[in-house]
């Protein structure tokens, strides 16, 4: 449970994780063989189709919480069931504590529920005098090791077996082998007793099915069905959120809900709970069957629009599987109660700003839980503008204000760039290029990667005299270049001007243009990403181009995705955004499908160097272009190997790795380590963005690597005209 | 008539892959011996299987100690069948029971049902278990043995929704969808079978044309 105060204090407490060497592995075997398991568990499914069904249902349903919640109500009593309604989190516990006091019950049996881990029901019932046992493996070992969960599914993944081992010597009295199968049978035996002597049964539910008045349990290991089997009375504990009007709501959920958790075509168990049912200990032989919905935030939440699709989620688990950052540091740091990208939202939501405020800023915006999510919501972007919601609420710290002033001035920005150059002159190192020691501006732990210093000559300087004249151009094209790309690397934008000659394509460099914002976004400033994207609107004007293309991903991405929605509010802009998002273009996609670059437009002699390629996040995910690129090396007649986990984030994330440097290097290596086991001596990327970062890294590490903007890589190859 | 052989085909496919054990019967009484050969070939420490050789807490040991002769329970045949069954039981020397199931907690050898609806895509049997005793017979049962008449196999979930809401439309009620057996990956992600409900499951395909 992560409640760190400071963001500093937040940031060694992930340090700390990071060393615990068992989770580092268990989490790296895990995002790897989760990644295959899920893609044969959607083999034979239309798995996007899947997702905007089970979106559209949710939406439709959240928009009537109020209204499932009584008809559901009115159903279940006419069942003989007792349905409540919580208000809050204390309200939910003390309900169920009531019905316990009630109904004269000593021991409690549970199943799991990550709802009861929201409201800490164990606490209360423990301190009102009740034995509560968890019967679920994963929650009774944490359980025992008084733990919250490290995962929504898999609790204590965070565990070693000889952990568990000596767990369960210290519970049995009796030494344990360690032996997982052996270890699992005894927790079969311990707990099979108290189900035997328990009085009442607790469980979540995955669904509360309107039609029916019942509710609906996903498990694997069978325990829910004892639980709610043999105590005489059962309480199950819900969220508004799982209302679902209809069963085939319900099992269109199912279809995708297993497989993403963990890869399964559906559980070994799925329990229907409609009325109370036969018991023979029970009142009349019937249970004592009560239902306690919680809301705790979600009716305000189902009533806000900038966020209400966090209430669509189901609770699979997948957005932590793939985070890169959940793999770093474990569930015990991504979260306080709820776990991974949706942890972070739920935290806000449910449990405040002051547990939220520093989780939030722990994602490097990949955007690898949007691609997965089983009920599709916008992760990322709901993640930083919590981010930036905290920052409105409580003020802004002055880096994050100071960084938004900057960037919505573009001539004071520039100015500022221009100067550093100067500034940085005693610094450069003369042989290799790079900032020999950091500037004071970076901390010590910037030192991971060597930083490039800011060009002699901006990119912006140079467009008058590298102009191509065109004769008969086929198509106007703007080049947006991003700051780093002008500033750091023009010498990238000069390659692409290069590959793209020949094609009849009349380029343009707008000078008004400027950052394209996304930095502001991740510091969560929300007024200066505004500035900006009215900025660029302004200056490339959709209507005097075909397209605008941009040879950095990060770019292109929040131009064609984020600008849309940032000034949709705005009259003056919001069309002019559309139709400039509708023509902003990547690089390669560009070059393969646009302009036709092909073999013959490159060397005919192979180039024999074998290179990596680095998928960068707002590429692959961000726009889905996967292909292009790599056609376009093989092409260019270079010697494309594919490396272990391609797609993976490289670890930048901007200005993440100012914030996170010891998460970042890690990621870093990673990526660094996986291109090295290729063989191959060039790693080529379509990103300045993770250029920077790739090639700074290979310098420190001495990998001999060859780091570069996939431009660079092609031009090299372009037949002389 | 492709449709349900494929359906079919489908059904074995996606069940084995989650180790259930598929076979094919032509009769209840063919059902009733394979349980009964099941049992019989069952060594009387294959119980062992489930905790009771290992080091257990006082509590946990005394519940293992109850258990003697091998049990097969068959909570909801009808009561010509239940007699047969037991005849066939009697012969080896094992108990048959179709109540009383809240007493043997402890774990019984074999769990006996026979199944509402079957789900090819998944390879899911459908229970109606608002029984208590059907309930129970299916979770304390170390082996559960299912017998699905073949007609009553349905592609998909969505196929077999129409009759499972009415199941749950028509008063209390409590139904599963059961798919191998009782799973857990939660120590490490390894894959242990058994930790709560059965070790094994047996899916026995009832001709029934
Ligand atoms: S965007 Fe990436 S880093 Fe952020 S929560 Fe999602 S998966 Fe994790
Ligand atoms: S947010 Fe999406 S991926 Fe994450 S648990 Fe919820 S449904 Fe699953």
């Amino acid at each position: 449970m992560q409640q760190a105060k400071t963001l500093a204090e937040y940031r060694s407490q992930c340090r700390q994780a990071m060393d615990d060497e068992f989770l580092r592995k268990a989490m790296d075997a895990f995002a790897v063989a989760y990644r295959t398991n899920r893609a044969n568990a959607f083999a034979d499914m239309n798995e996007r189709e899947l997702i905007a069904e089970i979106a559209d249902a949710k939406d439709a349903a959240v928009s009537r919480l109020d209204e499932l919640f009584a008809q559901f109500k009115a159903k279940a009593e006419q069942n003989g069931v007792h349905v409540h309604l919580a208000r809050t989190a204390a309200e939910a516990n003390e309900i169920i504590a009531r019905i316990a006091r009630e109904g004269g019950v000593k021991k409690i049996v549970k199943s799991k529920s990550m709802t009861a881990e929201e409201t800490l029901l164990n606490h209360h019932l423990e301190a009102d005098g009740y034995q509560v046992v968890e019967t679920d493996l994963g929650e009774w070992i944490i359980q025992l090791r008084h733990e919250g969960p490290s995962h929504m599914v898999m609790p204590a993944i965070h565990l070693s077996r000889y952990q568990v081992a000596d767990l369960f010597t210290d519970v049995t009295g009796q030494k344990q082998e360690v032996d997982i199968e052996k270890l699992v049978k005894v927790a079969r035996r311990e707990l099979r007793t108290h189900y035997a002597t328990a009085d009442m049964g607790i469980s979540g539910a995955n669904f509360a099915v309107v039609e029916t008045g019942g509710i609906g349990l996903v498990t694997n290991e069978g325990n829910a069905r004892l639980v709610t089997t043999l105590p005489r009375i059962h309480v199950a504990l819900a969220g508004l959120d799982k209302l679902t009007p209809t069963l085939h709501d319900a099992l269109r959920i199912i279809k995708a809900l297993p497989r993403n958790a963990t890869g399964q075509a559906i559980t070994s168990y799925v329990t229907w709970i409609t009325g109370a049912n036969e018991c023979a200990p029970g009142p009349e032989g019937r249970k004592e069957h009560h239902i306690v919905f919680l809301d705790n935030g979600r009716s305000a939440l189902a009533k806000d629009p900038d966020f209400r699709q966090v209430l669509r989620c189901v609770r699979c688990g997948a957005c932590a599987n793939v985070c890169p950052v959940y793999r770093l540091v474990g569930g015990h740091k991504m979260g306080h109660i709820y776990i991974g990208a949706i942890g972070l939202l739920l935290t806000y939501f449910f449990h405040g700003r002051d547990k939220a405020k520093n989780l939030v800023q722990n994602c490097i915006n990949c955007g690898a839980c949007k691609q997965v999510c089983a009920a599709g919501i916008d992760l990322p972007r709901l993640i930083k503008e919590v981010h930036a919601r905290i920052q409105d609420e409580e003020g802004h710290p002055l880096p994050s204000k100071l960084l938004g002033t900057v960037l919505a001035n573009r001539k004071l920005f520039h100015t500022l760039l221009r100067t550093a150059k100067w500034g940085q002159k005693p610094i450069v190192d003369g042989k290799t290029g790079y900032l020999r020691h950091l500037p004071l501006i970076f901390g010590k732990d910037q030192d991971f990667r060597a930083l490039p210093p800011v060009a002699e000559k901006p990119f912006r300087d140079r467009w008058e005299k590298l102009r191509p004249a065109v004769e008969h151009p086929k198509y106007r094209v703007a080049l947006f270049s991003g700051c780093v790309q002008d500033f750091v690397y023009p010498e990238q934008l000069e390659a692409a001007v290069k590959v793209f000659a020949g094609h009849g394509a009349a380029l343009e460099f707008p000078m008004g243009q400027s950052c394209c914002g996304l930095p502001v976004v991740m510091m969560g400033e929300t007024g200066a990403a505004r500035d900006v994207a009215a900025q660029n609107v302004t200056a490339i004007d959709p209507g005097s181009c075909d397209y605008i293309v941009t040879m950095c991903a990060s770019c292109a991405s929040h131009l064609k995705h984020a600008y849309p929605r940032i000034l949709e509010d705005d009259p003056r802009m919001a069309d002019k955004a559309r139709r400039f998002a509708d023509k902003v273009m990547d690089f390669s996609t560009f070059a393969r499908d646009v302009l036709g670059v092909d073999e013959q437009d490159f060397a005919s002699v192979s180039a024999h160097t074998k290179t990596a390629y680095h998928a960068p996040c707002h590429l692959c995910r961000g726009l889905g272009v996967t292909k292009a690129p790599r056609e376009l090396l093989a092409k260019a007649g270079l010697d494309y190997v594919v490396a272990d986990e391609e797609d993976v984030c490289c670890g930048f994330g901007g200005t993440f790795s100012m914030k996170f440097p010891e998460e970042s290097k890690a990621l870093l290596d990673k990526k660094l380590d996986n291109v090295k086991k290729t063989g191959a001596t060039q790693l080529v990327t379509d990103c300045p963005g993770c250029v920077m970062q790739l090639r700074g890294g290979a310098q420190r590490r001495g990998d001999g690597i060859v780091v570069r903007h996939i431009a660079e890589a092609l031009a090299e190859r372009i037949k002389p005209r | 008539m492709t449709t349900t052989t494929n359906a079919l085909e489908t059904f074995v496919k996606k069940a084995t892959a989650v180790s259930a054990k598929v076979s094919e019967v032509g009769s209840l009484a063919e059902a009733f011996a394979y349980a009964v050969d099941l049992c019989d070939r069952k060594q009387a420490c294959q119980l062992l299987v489930s905790g009771c050789e290992l080091p257990l807490s006082g509590q946990g040991q005394a519940l293992c100690d109850e258990k003697q002769t091998k049990v097969i329970a068959a909570p909801a045949l009808a009561k010509k069948e239940f007699t047969a069954f037991a005849k066939l039981c009697k012969d080896k020397g094992f108990e048959l029971i179709d109540s009383g199931m809240r007493s043997r907690l402890a774990g019984i050898d074999i769990g006996f049902t026979v199944c509402d609806l079957g789900i090819a895509e998944t390879g899911s049997l459908v229970l109606d278990s608002s029984s208590e005793e059907v309930r129970l017979t299916t979770m304390i049962a170390e082996i559960h043995v299912a017998v699905l008449p073949k007609s009553r196999l349905r592609a998909t979930s969505y196929e077999a929704e129409a009759e499972v809401l009415e199941r749950m439309q028509g008063g209390p009620n409590y139904l599963a969808f059961i798919t191998g057996a009782s799973r857990t990956a939660d120590i490490e992600r390894v894959l242990a079978l058994g930790v709560h409900g059965p070790l094994e499951l047996h899916i026995l395909l009832l001709e029934d044309k």
